[in-house]
């Protein structure tokens, strides 16, 4: 109760001061006061047209000029592999015994292969399985990974713990070892088996992406404002965590095309891949690669095509990449 | 409807022995929130303070059911929420929300502004696209942004600008009560009073019921009628606003309310303040007793062996402390 008085007194010992330093101010009489109203909201108009999410990730990636040649190419080659086979009217299966192994010349422009068969045609051919497989299988391996990712991620707990041990035991697997062993099983070395062998595994590293990615989105806090609200897990999952995730997993596919295409060239030249009359640019490599001192362009042709089609994807999925982090805008 | 609001209790939530534990291992146990017992009038403003890590978020994520509480009731509208399914949890949920406290993470970046406002309303209304529109603005306006933000995504907007979008989200479901979670912490002092003096005006308007969140003493003090006090998952104090800032009853709230620094030059040098010994324990397994036995200068063999629980010593203060009585009597 004393501690009470006295603080009260020092209180008041205090306030006789401060009162004598206010009284001294003369108080400024209210007519000098005009009402100026409330700020209206225009100086919240933003001056920059509206622009959305994909716009702006398309905006910077026209920007980016390696990516824009990258990408003009690639659609340049899938233009290709579709016309190609049919520019210069010969078929790509058609053996012409008086003209074996030709240099390129206005006949066949691209020369011909040990039995005569139009490189021309073959090389576009060929590129129509190669850049088939990588995009079909990228997509394979996306579709799975997404949803095998997703599940670990949403559900959590022992679920996520028992999926992410299965994907690292598939995972230390040699692929090569999965490959003969399908081939071997399956008993044919069609395009659909060589896609089940690549795709196997294949799907493992997009479903660890799509679940660390998940894992981070679910902690959000706009995912439990989304809860707060009522809104259901399904649109949960469809209108927050996919569309969130979705630039990871585009610039993954982008990834993933060059790595199936470059799989299947190699096995394809290890005889493991498609066999003829069917081929691909690793089944052309390998055949010109046994007469390749004497027909250097056998061999030219399907290595510049993986290459510069490799490279490509790769440099797009780089800008890509660059181009849907909004924290790297310029 | 005006039946229905005459039966509507007095306490629009009441909270019973709520605790919510997170298991870290197996052996390990983290109790968040342990048996805290409080009720929030229609309303009013119950501040709710804290260091980092005692529970106050986690004490207020449960009261919504964001999170299952492990044990205890919470009785909304005198209707225990912890078994409420289907319907009944989606019309709570529309009477129970949330502002956020980190404006960043709180918005979804792929979203425009009116579609994050709008989620709501997809669910509990069946609004007519024009309908949604015209309300969107209208709770724009009410937070104080020109409606032209609604095309705008959240990566455009300030700090203090999405934090109003999130209050217009919460508010676009017609709540009654509102848990807000830090709302101030992560912005600009200057944008923090926008903010807290806009909370206001929306409760007068709205007449909302808040739970405000808060490590920040002086401004549980402006806005709130009531404060709680929690220290490691406990509720160690809960009074009227100047109740508890002048007398303060539990060990722990005088040390805290002693670090308030004051904005008089004369007042802050003769301001003494009492430092308090230790770390703040860990959650994980805490021993029985008093929470805060190891850091209290008072402490008895009693603190070490009994919980204290938390009783009315005087009306409308409410302390979780064995010697408070004695303690106030001997100064």
């Amino acid at each position: 109760m004393s501690k009470e008085t006295k603080t009260q007194a020092v209180q008041l010992d205090k306030t006789i001061p401060n009162g004598a330093k206010t009284a001294a101010v003369p108080p400024i009489p209210k007519e000098k006061f005009t009402i100026i109203g409330t700020d209206d909201f225009s100086g919240d108009i933003i001056a920059r047209p509206r622009i959305g999410y994909w716009a702006d990730a398309w905006r910077r990636l026209r920007q980016n000029k390696v990516a824009t040649v990258s990408l003009f190419f690639l659609i340049l080659m899938v233009i290709m592999v579709i016309i190609g086979p049919y520019l210069n009217g010969i078929n790509y299966e058609a053996v012409d015994n008086t003209a074996i192994n030709q240099a390129p010349s206005a006949a066949h422009w691209f020369g011909t292969d040990a039995l005569g068969r139009d490189l021309f045609s073959r090389v576009w051919q060929a590129g129509r399985v190669s850049i088939a497989i990588g995009i079909a299988g990228a997509l394979i391996g996306t579709v799975v990974g997404c949803i095998y990712g997703g599940i670990a991620a949403y559900f959590g707990g022992i679920v996520d713990t028992i999926l992410m041990r299965i994907v690292e035991v598939l995972f230390s697997i040699p692929y090569l070892l999965i490959v003969i062993l399908i081939s071997v099983i399956t008993d044919s070395q069609s395009i659909f088996t060589l896609m089940l062998a690549l795709t196997l595994t294949g799907w493992c590293n997009t479903a660890r992406l799509v679940r660390g990615q998940m894992l981070q989105l679910k902690s959000q806090e706009f995912i439990l404002a989304a809860n707060a609200l009522g809104v259901s897990p399904w649109t949960t999952i469809i209108k927050h965590l996919i569309p969130n995730t979705l630039g990871v997993i585009l610039v993954a596919i982008t990834f993933d095309i060059p790595s199936y295409i470059f799989s299947e060239a190699f096995l394809s030249y290890l005889g493991l891949g498609i066999k003829a009359p069917n081929t691909s640019w690793g089944a052309l490599a390998s055949a010109a690669q046994q007469t390749f001192a004497f027909y250097p362009y056998q061999m030219f042709f399907p290595a510049l095509l993986i290459a510069l089609t490799m490279l490509s994807f790769t440099l797009l999925g780089d800008g890509l990449r660059d181009a849907l982090d909004p924290k790297l805008r310029k | 409807m005006s039946e229905k609001t005459a039966q509507l209790p007095e306490n629009i939530l009441e909270v019973t022995d709520l605790c919510k534990y997170f298991r870290v291992s197996r052996k390990a146990t983290l109790k968040a929130v342990d048996h805290v017992t409080l009720t929030i009038r229609r309303g009013e403003t119950l501040g709710l303070v804290g260091e980092s890590g005692c529970g106050k978020t986690t004490c207020g994520r449960t009261m919504i059911r964001l999170y299952n509480p492990t044990s205890g009731t919470v009785k909304f509208n005198g209707v225990d929420i912890s078994s409420l399914s289907g319907k009944r949890l989606l019309e709570f949920k529309k009477n129970a929300q949330i502002i956020f406290q980190d404006p960043y993470a709180s918005l979804d970046p792929r979203m425009t502004i009116g579609e994050i406002i709008s989620e709501g309303m997809n669910v509990h209304f069946n609004y007519s696209d024009k309908e949604k529109t015209d309300r969107v603005n209208d709770l724009l306006n009410k937070v104080g942004l020109a409606q032209d933000y609604a095309n705008r995504f959240a990566h455009e907007l300030s700090g203090g600008q999405r934090q109003r979008i999130g209050i217009a989200r919460a508010l676009a479901v017609d709540p009654q009560f509102i848990v807000c979670d830090e709302p101030i912490s992560a912005l600009d002092v200057s944008i923090q009073a926008q903010v807290v003096n806009l909370l206001i005006k929306l409760q007068r308007e709205f007449k909302l019921t808040y739970l405000f969140i808060s490590h920040d003493l002086s401004m549980v003090k402006h806005i709130s009628d009531r404060v709680g006090v929690m220290y490691l998952g406990n509720l160690v104090e809960l009074a009227t606003n100047l109740e508890l800032y002048d007398r303060p009853l539990h060990p722990y709230t005088k040390a805290l309310i002693s670090a308030i620094p004051t904005a008089d030059p004369d007042g802050e040098a003769t301001r003494q303040r009492i430092k308090l010994e230790g770390e703040v324990p860990s959650p994980i397994n805490p021993p029985e007793g008093c929470r805060f036995v190891q850091r209290c200068k008072y402490a008895c063999d009693r603190c070490r062996q009994e919980t204290p629980k938390i009783r009315e010593v005087k009306p409308n203060h409410f302390v979780a402390c064995h010697r408070c009585e004695e303690l106030e009597n001997e100064s």
